[in-house]
């Protein structure tokens, strides 16, 4: 069987035109599995970074504890999440929101320390309150470096919702999944091809989507010509 | 939960487990020896070339454009792909395809952290060996690559603990490793043997990255602090993938 | 009126307290000056007022009202604050900079619209550069958003931090000159603090010094302080030229005139030659009445009985009595005979002498 392997061809095309409906609830899934993933993490380290930043003490602790995180491996985790979760969504989810966390959080906290202090200090000393000096001075001028923060996140994330297809979910994993057990045959490397070039095409999609949502958020950036 | 947490604890303590061929020590001995190989072989190919262009401050936008590629393909993928490729050019089941896809891994980061590290080196010092004689290489040997060190092994440090982490799916490939425990638990549905697992592979990627961050800061001097908001800007194009 | 009574700020961690029981009373409508050496607790001072800084002991009232028992920032929003690094918001427009306080206060968007155009006019920018973000600003531009920000919702008092440090001596002249002019229409209640000495006696109505540790030094107007310094600290912090600079602070009304070589039409030459040997010049001024019809050198009457039919010169400077003596001395040593002339309009008033000067500095 797996002499025969060499002649044939990687990709079959009629499979991909067969099977577009798949491809696309397969790409769904990812999309769906990658948004929850990050819009909960973002959440999540917007609270852990006012935390952080109204009470520098947590900062250590919290990095050292999301930093711990990050570098567990994606299927360790999930290792310890099964037995107690199963194998669902949410244990995909707690995974992929855990990995956003540090790379969130640094960036949050970052952007907010590296607005100017002569700002702040007008903006406090013309009265305005801590919660409208945040939402309306720091986060707006943090944004450049949140949402270089979040382009790493998400496109980190969509690369990791592949694993998930190992506890039964995965969006396009799922495909590679798979394409992994009929290895040797044209269907299986099609469909591992399909699963990959379909990531990183979303990966890239979401990259260049969140550059633009940045440059129409911050039209002071630009130096416009006049 | 108790009793889960006292099945995992039964479970390593028992010697079986231990010894053997599929026993902890022989499947770390896989992880660890084919994640060694993979970094190293990528340190090899992908320094040369990272230190030649960063010396002469061209391909930037090279830099920068591997590592997002890198960044956007997933390592589950890689995996996938290295399985066929690797039986197309006769090189079989097991130790190639891990192999080949940890190697392919590992390079993005460490080429681009490597070459922004020295791309880096103030001008100014570099200017100022030529100006004392120095031959280019001499430059480079002396002068770029002793200042650039710590961002150097940096490059090879979240290479290396992506390349641990990564390990992990070997298991998918027909290699052992640590992963075995946790995929073949999940086939079994061994929960006990699963969370061992996890915890195993975790152990041996937190111990990579402290063992990386204990040789630093023993060896290598710091020559930069980072972690302005600027350097997180940055961070866009170095920091590593997740495996 | 704004009194700080034994106001003492010791911060945490320092031993020596930063501003060491001051007592200061600010009234209405004037511009007092914090002036000292770096460190001296200007800014601390300043900051106190609007609780950016929070006393140790003493008490801060504005009109006889405690400002601890405000909300800070209600306090905040009724007092205008202007800082050396203006910190104007980047990511919004020149309009919206101004418009924050307005904003806060809950304005109306027609009421804010008027009251920025009407600050864009106060403060002399151009309408154009309303939709503008601060980075598209020059220096100059942008200071004078950020005063236009603090006067937005019309705060009866103005803190200023070293409002002019930021930007270049003739743009930093000019901006003083602007702030003046702002404040005789306004006549708002201003606390400047700089460490520009020049700065302090050409803005201040009262000039308070204060040394390291924030001890008030001397607190007065600032032509009492070069003339009457308290103490050396005072003395040596103006400078020796502390009476050259006093000069600007004095107008030529304030003193009495001589009448200078001057003789009315029909004189004759020997009693013309006398006036100018008394004033030791070489030239004399032909008067009628109050009326000046110009002057002639003493050559110019060789072989003459009066000084009737001569071409007389007219005088090409002339002095206000709303000149400083500064400028009389300025005029005078340039005229190479060191006396001006002072005119009040058309009515001329007298002479004024280098020497009638140099009695003032001395003084
Ligand atoms: N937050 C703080 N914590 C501790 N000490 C402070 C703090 N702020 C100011 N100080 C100290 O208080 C003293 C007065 O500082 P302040 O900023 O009022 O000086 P200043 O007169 O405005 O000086 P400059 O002209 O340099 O601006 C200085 O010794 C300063 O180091
Ligand atoms: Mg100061």
């Amino acid at each position: 069987m797996i002499a025969q392997v060499a002649d044939q061809p990687f990709v079959r095309w009629d499979w991909i035109v067969d099977h577009v409906d798949d491809i696309w609830a397969a790409t769904w899934e990812h999309i769906v599995l990658t948004a929850i993933a990050v819009g909960v993490g973002f959440v999540i380290s917007l609270a852990l970074s006012m935390l952080a930043l109204r009470h520098r003490r947590t900062y250590g602790p919290i990095t050292w504890v999301t930093g711990i995180l990050y570098t567990i491996p994606s299927l360790a985790l999930f290792a310890f999440l099964v037995p107690i979760t199963g194998l669902t969504t949410l244990t995909a989810e707690i995974g992929l929101v855990s990995y956003t966390l540090l790379i969130l959080i640094r960036n949050i906290v970052a952007g907010i320390d590296g607005v100017p202090a002569s700002v702040r200090e007008s903006a406090v000393g013309m009265g305005y309150t801590r919660r409208r000096l945040f939402l309306e001075i720091e986060l707006p001028l943090a944004l450049p470096v949140i949402v270089a923060g979040i382009r790493i996140a998400a496109v980190t994330t969509i690369g990791l919702v592949t694993i998930t297809a190992l506890i039964g979910k995965g969006g396009l994993g799922f495909l590679i999944l798979r394409g992994l057990n009929l290895f040797y045959s044209p269907v299986g490397t099609t469909q591992i091809v399909v699963g990959t070039v379909m990531s990183v095409l979303l990966a890239v999609a979401v990259d260049l989507s969140l550059v633009g949502a940045e440059r129409a958020m911050t039209p002071w950036a630009r130096s416009r010509h006049r | 939960m108790i009793d889960f947490l006292g099945d995992v604890v039964a479970w390593f303590l028992d010697p079986a487990h231990w010894l053997g061929s599929g026993g902890i020590l022989g499947r770390t001995w896989e992880h660890v020896q084919i994640s060694a190989f993979s970094t190293v072989a990528a340190a090899l190919v992908a320094l040369p070339p990272a230190i030649w262009m960063g010396h002469r401050r061209r391909g930037g936008i090279v830099a920068v454009a591997v590592v997002n590629i890198g960044r956007a393909i997933p390592s589950f993928a890689i995996i996938a792909l290295a399985l066929p490729i690797s039986i197309r050019l006769g090189l079989g089941l097991g130790f190639w395809p891990t192999f080949l896809a940890l190697f392919a891994l590992a390079l993005p980061p460490m080429f681009t952290n490597t070459y922004t590290g020295i791309a880096e080196v103030d001008p100014a010092l570099v200017e100022a060996a030529r100006g004392m004689g120095m031959t280019e290489s001499q430059i480079t040997t002396r002068v770029e690559i002793p200042v650039a060190a710590p961002v150097i092994v940096t490059a090879i440090r979240v290479s290396a603990v992506q390349v641990v982490a990564t390990a992990t799916l070997a298991a998918l490939v027909a290699w052992g490793g640590l992963g075995r425990f946790i995929i073949d638990g999940f086939a079994i549905q061994d929960n006990v043997m699963v969370f061992a697992g996890g915890l195993l592979v975790a152990g041996l990627a937190i111990a990579t990255e402290l063992g990386f961050a204990a040789f630093e800061r023993r060896f290598v001097p710091s020559t930069a602090s980072r972690s302005t908001s600027e350097d997180l800007l940055a961070d866009v194009t170095v920091a590593p993938q997740h495996g | 009126m704004i009194e700080l009574t034994e106001v003492t700020k010791r911060f945490r961690g320092t031993r020596a307290p930063a501003v060491d029981h001051l007592t200061l009373t600010i009234t209405d409508g004037e511009v007092v000056v914090l002036v000292g050496p770096s460190g001296c607790g200007k800014t601390t001072t300043l900051k106190m007022i609007n609780r950016l800084i929070e006393p140790t002991s003493g008490t801060i009232s504005i009109d006889g009202v405690d400002v601890t028992g405000l909300e800070p920032h209600e306090l905040r929003r009724g007092i205008g604050y202007v800082i050396q690094q203006i910190g104007l918001f980047p990511h919004r427009t020149v309009r919206e900079n101004i418009a924050t306080v307005p904003r806060l206060l809950g304005w109306e968007q027609a009421r804010v619209e008027r009251r920025v155009r009407e600050l864009a006019e106060i403060t002399d920018l151009g309408a154009d550069m309303l939709d503008r973000y601060p980075s598209e600003l020059s220096g100059g531009q942008r200071q004078r958003v950020g005063v236009a920000r603090a006067l937005a919702a019309d705060p009866p008092i103005l803190l200023m931090d070293e409002p002019f440090g930021a930007v270049d001596p003739i743009v930093r002249a000019k901006l003083q000159d602007e702030l003046l002019e702002l404040q005789r229409r306004l006549h708002k209640t201003i606390v400047l603090v700089t460490h520009d000495i020049d700065e302090a006696i050409r803005l201040g109505d009262r000039v308070a010094i204060l040394s390291v540790g924030g001890h008030l030094e001397q607190y007065a107007p600032p032509e009492e302080l070069l003339r009457a310094p308290a103490n050396d600290f005072v003395a040596d912090f103006l400078g020796s030229d502390r009476g050259i600079k006093r000069l600007s602070l004095i107008r030529i009304a304030d003193i009495d005139l001589e009448p200078g070589p001057v003789v009315p039409p029909g004189t004759d030459v020997e009693r013309a030659r006398a006036v100018m040997a008394e004033y030791d010049t070489d030239w004399v001024a032909v008067v009628e009445g109050d009326r000046m019809l110009g002057w002639v050198t003493d050559d110019r009457l060789d072989g003459r009985s009066t000084i009737d039919g001569v071409d007389l010169e007219p005088f090409l400077t002339r002095l206000t009595p709303d000149d400083t003596l500064e400028e009389a001395l300025d005029a005078a040593i340039s005229s190479h005979t060191a006396i001006a002339a002072v005119f009040d309009d058309e009515r001329f008033l007298g002479m004024i002498t280098v020497e009638r000067i140099s009695r003032e500095i001395v003084r």
